[in-house]
């Protein structure tokens, strides 16, 4: 049973992100009203950290456990989808207060409303596919 | 024992979020998010209406159980280690939610006026949770990636469609709490 350890690994990154209040819509608001400092402590060090393993990582061209390479994410050069996309990203992160992540986890937090929210995601992703190929790229 | 009652600060929370990844990446698989929503939709049949939904769910599988272990992570955090669910706001961002009409800002871990039962009976609840989503999951497929995928993951390997994104996801959130908030709590 190899899906216990990511159901494990869910359970665990769902507490970090709600005790570390990172799904509250007013962390978010507040990230964005330059308030405080805490979101960008939280993205900053992860990144930092991310950063610093995978350098070391690729250096000594260390291997997953099933000893393939790391699955490290590299995107294809470009910006226009990279912008646009992520403008409208940032206009949703900021209406919902989540992204992702977070959209799941306040279920478990006991908020249902939250579920208007992922039909919304859910709609957005089926009328992406639809308009992609009228999509600049 | 206290440390699990309290909010966790950044310098715990962050690099724990790295862990995740690394714990991720060690079991072959990568750190994102937001790429559940395709699975979910070819797994509804999607494929039928599209080929963008016509992949391999199944290799998928892992993600959708990871984010099924969030679900009650998040449970688990909010009913058995948060003894309060109050959150602790600058003094201007309080004052600021108070002008856009919103009551006691930071009483609980959401506004009532978007996630509460009584957001229902508003034209701000319904349009800020379903066109808000709406944003996330669009935005997400657009640009590739989400938090987990760009901001993270992407930026952890220094790549440089990952900042042009995380870019973005700060004029569009800039552009929404600083010019179209107003207009929609506004009178």
């Amino acid at each position: 049973m190899k899906m216990i350890r990511f159901l494990l690994l869910g359970i665990f990154f769902g507490i970090i992100l709600t005790k570390g209040q990172i799904v509250s819509w007013y962390r978010i608001y507040e990230m964005f009203q330059f308030d405080n400092f805490h979101m960008y402590g939280v993205i900053g060090s992860a990144v930092v950290l991310g950063a610093i393993f995978v350098a070391i990582s690729k250096k000594r061209n260390a291997k997953a456990m099933n000893g393939e390479p790391f699955q490290l994410i590299t995107y294809p050069k470009g910006w226009k989808r990279y912008l646009i996309g992520g403008t409208i990203f940032g206009l949703g992160w900021a209406m919902t207060g989540a992204c992702p992540g977070p959209l799941f986890i306040l279920i478990g937090n006991g908020y249902m409303t939250v579920f208007l929210a992922i039909a919304g995601a859910i709609l957005g992703t089926m009328v992406y596919a639809m308009l992609r190929g009228k999509l600049p790229h | 024992m206290e440390f699990l009652y309290e909010p966790w600060p950044w310098y715990v929370a962050g690099p724990l979020i790295t862990l995740t990844m690394i714990i991720l990446l060690y079991s072959g698989r990568r750190f994102g998010v937001s790429s559940n929503f395709t699975t979910l939709c070819a797994m509804g049949g999607a494929g039928k209406l599209n080929d963008y939904f016509k992949i391999d769910w199944k290799a998928n599988t892992w993600n959708i159980v990871f984010v099924i272990g969030t679900i009650i992570g998040g449970f688990i955090g909010n009913y058995y280690l948060m003894p309060d669910e109050s959150v602790e706001l600058a003094e201007h961002s309080v004052s600021a939610l108070e002008g856009l009409g919103f009551n006691s800002p930071g009483a609980t871990f959401e506004p009532a006026e978007i996630f509460g039962a009584e957001a229902l009976s508003s034209w701000q609840g319904w349009f800020m949770l379903i066109v808000g989503g709406f944003f996330v999951g669009f935005g997400a497929r657009y640009a590739d990636g989400c938090t987990s995928g760009h901001a993270i993951s992407g930026l952890s390997n220094l790549q440089l469609p990952s900042l042009i994104t995380v870019i973005g996801f700060f004029i569009g959130g800039l552009t929404m709490v600083h010019l179209l908030f107003p207009l929609i709590f506004g009178s």
